[in-house]
């Protein structure tokens, strides 16, 4: 069977290396074919890569607190480019201060991510959540 | 052994004469070209002046052993590129069909409209370079291209250098509609990775078995003792040769040349374009270490209007502008136009001259930026880092007549003013005296050594922008 295609990186100004790596080698490792952009990377890097590689998901990671304001209308964007229903994954540490994870999540939701995760989730829950939705 | 080269170009074809036992450059000769009656014409007019000047220098006789032929006559090697997303597969193929010495009139992204395939049929290019998805990737957008292309009704050869798993359908789609294709390996086989040289000899060899008939050129390259090649890719050969260096002499390392003509202006540049300031990470697409761009709209005679079009704002009823202005329109209808020494108009075509190096480099290099994180300030770079490029080489006709070549060659200089542009800020520059980079790029499939030797023997030293 052809190996499904996961587009990573880290959105926004963050700068946040390590926890990429480590999300790359896990993916890679279960058989993933992975496209990692590294850190900094922009909506429109996320969905580019997406359009041209035939991606099956996009796994956006944030850690700095700003994840909001840069996941916003990302959604939108992929609508525009042709990636309808593209399934959106996001974890990391979304925003700053003490806020509840629930609240947190509904807004994710309402952007039109299909799963969230908080802070210091494993990539293997999320793995598991990635074979449920591209079926495998 | 004497070798004859022949580089012919839109307006004129240039002989350089070589005597490989002496190790030097006999002469060179040049004469107006005559493609569209016979191109043996100019080329027996440039051959019976290159032996005048040649007695003149006491060597009679002069007869080749060997003759070598680039051309970028009749429009040269017209070409358009198609990819998927701009930054991606259609910047891959722009790159790829460039450094094949093509002149790329325009390039697609996504699936084209009517509205690019009647564009394309109007441009009626040579040959088409046809890109899009990595490996694997997405596959409608290239397919429904490979559909749209058969449709315009012109004669001109698709290279296919996309998804390979689209590889086999769209070689169907252009069997069936009886179009001429050739297929090879992706521009952009995994994302962020480029792979242009199979692409950049696709199209060559389709230069050189469809297009050299096409353009006039059979009979010139019966007597060839190699096949004609595009002439920008000479010139690329060169400065590769030059930047590199051969086996038993050390090349001069990273450079930039700029080659302004009269129609366009080519840029090259042998360099990684790695970072050179601390904390900067490097965004889009990875860049080839050997890199032409080719500026359709900055020249000195055919393009000068575009050039004055694109000068930093200034007001035009200045009297020194409206000067500026009253000499490009000269020059644009008349072409032959030559400043005198010492007038008014040398110093306004070295201003222009130095306009069009500066807008070309500048298009050429990456863009750098500041971004303000968390973390504090960190630089993105898109494209290629030139900025500590040692050596800067200037070719082309209004470099060899000017007497002050130096100042147009400062327009490749780093400037306050477009501070996020990586132009190199203190090489040293060179002039090739007496336009023999064509020439040496053809030398260097036959004989690599001498031809690095001339190369270097020939580019003037000019000194750095302060000296």
């Amino acid at each position: 069977m052809d190996k499904k295609t996961i587009v990573i990186g880290v959105i926004g100004a963050d700068a946040h290396a390590v926890g990429n790596k480590i999300i790359d080698l896990t993916l890679t490792n279960e058989g993933f074919n992975v496209v990692n952009l590294g850190v900094m990377v922009s909506q429109e890097e996320f969905i580019e890569a997406a359009v041209e590689t035939n991606a099956d998901a996009i796994l956006v990671s944030s850690l700095y607190g700003h994840g909001e304001i840069d996941c916003m209308g990302l959604r939108q964007k992929c609508d525009e480019a042709g990636l309808v229903g593209l399934p959106l994954f996001v974890g990391g540490n979304l925003v700053v201060g003490k806020q509840e994870f629930d609240d947190v999540k509904q807004r994710f939701l309402n952007m039109g991510f299909d799963f969230v995760y908080p802070p210091s989730t494993p990539i293997e829950n999320t793995i598991v959540d990635i074979k449920k939705t591209l079926g495998i | 052994m004497k070798i004859l080269t022949v580089d012919v170009g839109s307006t004129y074809t240039k002989l350089t004469a070589i005597d490989s036992d002496r190790r030097s450059v006999l002469g060179t000769a040049q004469a107006f070209t005559t493609i569209e009656t016979d191109v043996m014409q100019g080329f027996e007019t440039a051959l019976a002046l290159l032996k005048q000047n040649l007695e003149n220098d006491n060597i009679s006789d002069f007869n080749y052993d060997k003759l070598l032929v680039c051309s970028s006559a009749a429009g040269g090697l017209k070409m358009v590129a198609l990819g998927l997303v701009p930054d991606l597969t259609a910047k891959a193929a722009r790159t790829a069909a460039s450094n094949a010495g093509a002149k790329v009139v325009n390039t697609y992204a996504y699936e084209i409209s009517n509205a690019e395939q009647q564009e394309i049929y109007d441009i009626n290019p040579d040959l088409v370079l046809l890109c899009g998805g990595t490996d694997g990737g997405n596959k409608e957008v290239i397919i429904a291209n490979a559909h749209r292309l058969c449709a315009i009704d012109r004669q001109f050869t698709t290279v296919v250098a996309g998804n390979k798993s689209a590889a086999d359908e769209i070689a169907e789609i252009f069997s069936q509609a009886g179009k001429n294709f050739v297929i090879t390996e992706n521009v952009m086989p995994v994302f962020n990775r480029l792979n242009i040289e199979p692409a950049r000899d696709a199209i060559r060899n389709v230069f050189i078995s469809r297009i050299i008939e096409a353009k006039g050129l059979n009979k010139i390259q019966a007597m060839a003792a190699a096949e004609i090649i595009p002439t920008p890719l000479a010139v690329l050969n060169a400065c590769e040769l030059l930047s590199k260096g051969t086996k038993s002499q050390q090349g001069k390392g990273d450079l930039l040349a700029v080659d302004i003509g009269g129609a366009t202006t080519d840029v090259y540049s042998m360099a990684s374009g790695l970072p050179t300031v601390d904390n900067t990470m490097t965004k889009g697409l990875p860049e080839p270490w050997s890199k032409r761009t080719v500026e359709g709209d900055l020249g000195m005679r055919y393009s000068l209007k575009h050039v004055y079009d694109q000068l930093p704002s200034h007001n035009p009823d200045d009297e020194k502008m409206r000067e500026v202005k009253e000499w490009v329109e000269l020059c644009s209808a008349k072409p032959d136009t030559l400043a005198l020494p010492d007038s008014e108009e040398e110093k306004i075509e070295e201003f222009l001259g130095q306009s069009a190096v500066s807008i070309a480099v500048e298009r050429h290099c990456g863009k750098f930026a500041d971004v303000y994180t968390p973390l504090g300030l960190m630089h993105t770079q898109e494209g290629k880092d030139l900025m500590e490029v040692p050596t800067v080489i200037g070719i082309g006709g209004v470099l060899r007549n000017s007497r002050h070549p130096k100042e147009i060659l400062k327009g490749a200089l780093y400037s306050f003013t477009s501070p996020e542009s990586t132009k190199p800020k203190n090489p040293h520059f060179y002039l090739d005296q007496r336009y023999i980079f064509a020439s040496m790029g053809l030398l260097s499939y036959l004989d690599p050594e001498l031809a690095f030797e001339l190369l270097d023997k020939e580019t003037v030293g000019l000194g750095k922008a302060g000296e």
